[in-house]
């Protein structure tokens, strides 16, 4: 198939099918351009969630524009970024032509609830398929499990703390130890 | 000019929402309010269906109060300026990453930030699940449907790995949860 379609198709295939925004996403492109059509690779991908967590804008846009650029340049990241839009696009239009209040119609509803328990399962997924791809070292470890306890104290006890001074104070800290001690040795550190 | 109020307030949102929707709202409640075009009330109805129905968050968002204000033409320009900001900044960086890449004290900084950000969607996905099964912190009730459901979700994905030996396909599991959400609370 034409890249340029394949990559429209793709992208407009997850966001027709990617509820509850930007983190269940992860596990949708991880499982179609990483494991199915092998596009980006893992660290790839884990570099672009990064990037989309760092920079302003709607999580699955970042996602979608680097991986069409790195698959077919400028005019890769273009189509890609409209497959992810022109799904959302459409339906939210109907609903706003056609359809008031259509979150109150019983099956919607049900279904709602139901997708609502797939997303959080996904989220969890995408979290443990990453931690088992993780450098198996003392401080990504020691930083992801106190990233988490952080984050689920926002989450709990709604603390007025953003997600990026979390991981402002991890790259600080990142530094500093890489300063103090260099590099980590990655074939050393991987038999821990 | 509705369409360049629209473009320039979702413009703003696209500029400024840092760590997708849920840290957005507030920034949209502020430029839709500010502008007038929706009561409260209408914005978290809005808010309500974009979180529902599939796609970005945000996009869904600037489609449907672009729409409700000035017909297709609002929502093609309110969906355009939340997303551009995010295109150009991807675009730059990548571009950009090629020659920065091998920089070690940029390898420094995004090896902290790696760990953090899977963290972080694990801690997210920790309390979406356990909100599901047993309810919110201040409204703690155990939910016996939302138990039973995720209990066969998370078995029909064990199960399909076992058999097939490659993972269940994150659509499938979408649809399967939207059929059991209708059987389980419609009974």
């Amino acid at each position: 198939m034409n890249s340029y379609l394949d990559l429209f198709l793709t992208f407009a295939k997850i966001g027709f099918f990617t509820f509850g925004g930007g983190y269940a996403m992860i596990s949708m492109i991880e499982h179609e351009c990483v494991e199915r059509k092998k596009w980006i690779t893992h660290d790839e991908m884990m570099t672009v969630t990064v990037l989309a967590e760092s920079t302003p804008g709607p999580i699955a846009i970042n996602c979608a524009t680097f991986t069409g650029y790195q698959k077919a340049g400028l005019m890769g990241a273009l189509l890609a970024t409209l497959g992810m839009i022109v799904p959302s696009f459409a339906v939210i239009y109907l609903i706003s032509m056609f359809l008031d209040h259509f979150l109150e119609w019983p099956l919607i509803a049900h279904a709602f609830q139901g997708i609502k328990i797939a997303v959080g399962i996904l989220i969890l997924d995408a979290a443990v398929t990453m931690i088992r791809k993780m450098h198996k070292k003392i401080l990504p470890r020691v930083i992801m499990l106190s990233s988490a306890i952080v984050m689920l104290c926002i989450n709990l006890f709604a603390w007025n703390f953003s997600s990026i001074s979390l991981m402002l104070i991890a790259a600080a800290v990142s530094l500093v130890v890489f300063m103090l001690h260099g590099a980590p040795n990655q074939k050393g550190g991987a038999k821990k | 000019m509705i369409y360049l109020e629209l473009f320039l307030g979702f413009l703003k949102v696209g500029c400024f929402a840092f760590g997708g929707a849920y840290g957005a709202i507030p920034l949209i409640r502020d430029v839709v309010l500010s502008y007038g075009w929706l009561d409260d009330e209408m914005l978290s109805y809005m808010i309500a269906v974009s979180e529902s129905t599939p796609g970005p968050i945000m996009v869904n968002l600037a489609t449907y109060i672009g729409s409700s204000q000035a017909g297709f033409a609002g929502a093609s320009a309110a969906t355009l300026a939340v997303v551009l900001p995010s295109f150009l900044i991807i675009l730059l960086c990548t571009a950009l990453l090629k020659t920065v890449w091998k920089n070690p004290y940029v390898q420094a900084i995004l090896r902290g930030m790696k760990p953090c950000v899977i963290g972080i969607v694990l801690a997210t996905g920790i309390y979406m699940v356990v909100q599901n099964c047993f309810g919110s912190i201040s409204s703690a009730a155990a939910d016996e449907q939302g138990i039973i459901i995720t209990v066969l979700l998370v078995a029909a994905m064990v199960v399909y790995q076992r058999i097939a030996k490659k993972k269940l396909s994150p659509i499938l599991l979408i649809v399967l949860s939207a059929a059991a959400g209708i059987v389980l609370y419609g009974i």
